[in-house]
């Protein structure tokens, strides 16, 4: 029996391998590789020579001259910027389309709530890229919006509204991929939001917008930073959307370190990119796990 | 019937003052649904309720009290008729316009807010300057004596602690109107007992017309200065507590406010106001008649088990026999067949029974008096 006490801890340890085997299997190993990789030189057709080098990270900012100078070269650091844009941008297109969605679907009779859930999961169900090529045949050339011009005579033959190939393009089709990671969070924190509370706003004269603010948002926080974070993350990385919606002219970080993969071959600046993005997810993160600490509102919206 | 000592901030008008009644309800009717699915929670309610009166609306758990006291804070529209609050026509005032606030059942405090500021929260809405909500918050948590838990958030609080809160809260902007729902009633019986004593001075303190919902009978009775009993959404009578509990207006109301020995008997003969009545075992009993027509559902003979007399075999208006006792403590009940289908139930306090202890199967005799005996609808 008294063995009994000390042998839990250890048993508890052993039934916690497997889970530690994995993370380490298939989360530490490959970014450590990574960050080894991100240190090396590239060989010409792909793959790394085994030296040490830093030059994969000097070349984000800089460009080496003939003369082997370093000289400032903003072009990857814009693309960190637009990635930074743009998933910021579909970030908040998210949580203006989620949002309203998911009060609605808080606020049908409990029953029916599932069916909800499961049409908003629906786009799952299809391969993220056929999704993202329909919208090629929607914002495209000729497509769904631009034919009613063309066929009313508003538009010339030639001519185009332009709404593929842009920032704008992007955005729709991030916002249109990752919206259900924005609703579900958010459906999740109104679903058990007291509804009795939003009565007793209106009842001590909240008017309806003063009610949101004051009552619902607050008591929404969680849900929304977690959608917001969900959203964001996927986005920044996002590769798909940028290329098909955005034509390759618009890259993103998530572009950016495809290519250097495939077809440029230079897995250390791929992998030193890829760090980037990673450190970059790391610096959202730490700024919501300070943003999610509970505490309260002593002036109660004042 | 009022404390006198609460130093009422208004005169006491609940006694039939001039002026427009606080809230007047006009045929309001309310059917959730439509079609076969549709529930009429409410069938013509008209009623008046005066200005700084304890009004307390009675009934069953699903007779429609939550409905018209949603009806009246505007959080549920009523499909028919008129709502007036001191004589104007409140229909189209949206919720948060009406000077009326909700206690509500589950206290529906802000969670993400100090007591403090659930408290404030009206206030500010109003936009009222900071230093008088700063005065009215700190007066309506000494009223409810709440001041030391200011800081709270709801989460930390107990449930007679949350209750005080949301009174304190639901006070704070000095509405005309206070609605309680069923405020006491997830507190535990001895807190509930002390709340009604409270919310009655309250009430007497803050000169705030009250309107109280509560399915407990001896809740009603002991706050109240009016009562409305409903039921299936209708008003079945409105009166003082004493009427509503010695002259109940029908068998409904006798039966949900205490209890009751019912009798069936139908009317032989009248004379000097009061009925003369055969009931089936051919018993003939003289009671006084209940004020409304007797109903198609027949006629029943009503009496109060503590009205019930009993005296030794032989000198009763009726003899029966001991069938059963239940031991309550202060009083007993005593189980009597009479010879009717049903016993009748006598309520004895242990006081007055003495040494005289009762055993089924005893022979005794039973007074019926004319002026506690009463012929209601069926
Ligand atoms: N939102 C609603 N939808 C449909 N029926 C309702 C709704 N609210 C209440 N009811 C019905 O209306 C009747 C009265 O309900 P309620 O006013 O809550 O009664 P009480 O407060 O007296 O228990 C009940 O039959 C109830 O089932
Ligand atoms: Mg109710």
């Amino acid at each position: 029996m008294a063995l009994l006490p000390a042998r839990a801890p250890l048993r508890r340890t052993l039934g916690l391998l497997p889970a530690v085997a994995i993370i380490l299997a298939f989360m530490v190993v490959p970014v450590a590789i990574m960050a080894v990789f991100s240190f090396l030189v590239p060989r010409s057709f792909g793959g790394v020579e085994w030296t040490f080098s830093t030059d994969a990270y000097v070349q984000i900012l800089f460009e080496r001259m003939l003369d082997d100078s370093l000289r400032f070269s903003p072009g990857y650091l814009m693309i960190v910027l637009r990635s930074f844009g743009l998933a910021l941008l579909a970030t908040v297109s998210c949580l203006l389309v989620g949002f309203p969605v998911a009060w609605f679907m808080a606020r049908r009779p409990p029953g029916e709530r599932n069916l909800w859930v499961l049409l908003i999961t629906i786009p799952f169900w299809t391969n993220q890229l056929v999704r993202t090529f329909a919208w090629i045949i929607i914002l495209g050339r000729n497509g769904v919006i631009e034919a009613p011009f063309r066929w009313a005579g508003i538009l010339d033959q030639g001519a185009t509204l332009g709404l593929m190939y842009s920032n704008l393009a992007i955005t729709v089709g991030l916002t249109y991929t990752f919206i259900p990671l924005m609703v579900l969070p958010i459906y999740a924190s109104l679903e058990k939001l007291d509804f009795s509370l939003v009565e007793a706003a209106a009842d001590l004269y909240s008017s309806r917008l003063a009610t949101f603010r004051r009552v619902v948002i607050p008591l929404a926080r969680p849900g929304i930073i977690a959608g917001c974070l969900l959203v964001f993350i996927p986005s920044l990385g996002a590769f798909i959307q940028p290329d098909l919606l955005g034509g390759g002219k618009k890259l993103m970080l998530g572009t950016l370190v495809q290519f250097q993969f495939t077809t440029a071959r230079n897995w250390p600046f791929g992998a030193a990119i890829a760090m980037v993005l990673l450190a970059l997810v790391m610096v959202v993160l730490i700024l919501h796990a300070r943003a999610a600490r509970p505490h309260p509102a002593p002036g109660g919206g004042q | 019937m009022t404390t006198a000592g609460a130093g009422a901030a208004r005169p006491r008008a609940g006694a039939g003052g001039a002026g427009p009644a606080a809230v007047a309800l006009r045929d309001v009717a309310k059917t959730y649904g439509r079609g076969a699915h549709a529930v009429e929670a409410l069938r013509g309610v008209s009623f008046e309720i005066r200005d700084n009166e304890f009004f307390t609306l009675l009934g069953p758990s699903g007779c429609g009290k939550t409905t018209l006291l949603r009806a009246i804070a505007g959080f549920e529209q009523a499909s028919a008729g008129a709502i007036l609050l001191f004589g104007a026509d409140i229909v189209d005032v949206p919720a948060h316009r009406r000077p009326v606030n909700t206690v509500f059942q589950h206290y529906a405090l802000f969670p993400h807010m100090t007591v403090a500021a659930n408290v404030a929260f009206g206030l500010r809405r109003l936009r009222r300057p900071e230093g008088e909500i700063a005065r009215q918050v700190a007066a309506m948590l000494a009223l409810v004596k709440m001041e030391a838990l200011a800081d709270r958030l709801p989460g930390q609080l107990s449930g007679g602690q949350k209750q005080r809160v949301a009174l304190a809260r639901a006070l704070a902007p000095a509405p005309k109107v206070l609605l309680l729902d069923e405020p006491l009633s997830a507190l535990d019986l001895k807190l509930r007992q002390a709340m009604r004593q409270e919310l009655k001075q309250i009430q007497a303190t803050t000169g705030i017309t009250f309107i109280f919902v509560t399915h407990d009978q001896e809740e009603a009775l002991s706050m109240s200065d009016r009562i409305a009993v409903m039921s299936e959404g209708r008003v079945q009578q409105i009166g003082p507590p004493a009427e509503i509990y010695e002259h109940p207006a029908n068998r409904f109301v006798a039966g949900f406010v205490g209890d009751a020995n019912f009798i069936p008997a139908t009317v032989v003969g009248e004379e000097g106001g009061r009925v003369r009545c055969r009931t089936p075992a051919g018993l003939v009993l003289a009671a006084g008649a209940a004020p409304s027509p007797p109903g198609g559902r027949g006629t029943v003979l009503f009496v109060r088990p503590e009205k019930v007399g009993l005296v030794p075999a032989g000198q009763g208006t009726v003899e029966g026999r001991v069938r059963g006792l239940q031991y309550l403590g202060d009083a007993v009940l005593i189980e009597i067949d009479i010879g009717e289908a049903l016993p009748l139930v006598a309520s004895e306090r242990m006081a007055r029974l003495g040494q005289a202890a009762r055993r089924p199967g005893d022979r005794l005799g039973v007074v019926l008096d004319p002026a506690a005996l009463q012929l209601l609808a069926g």
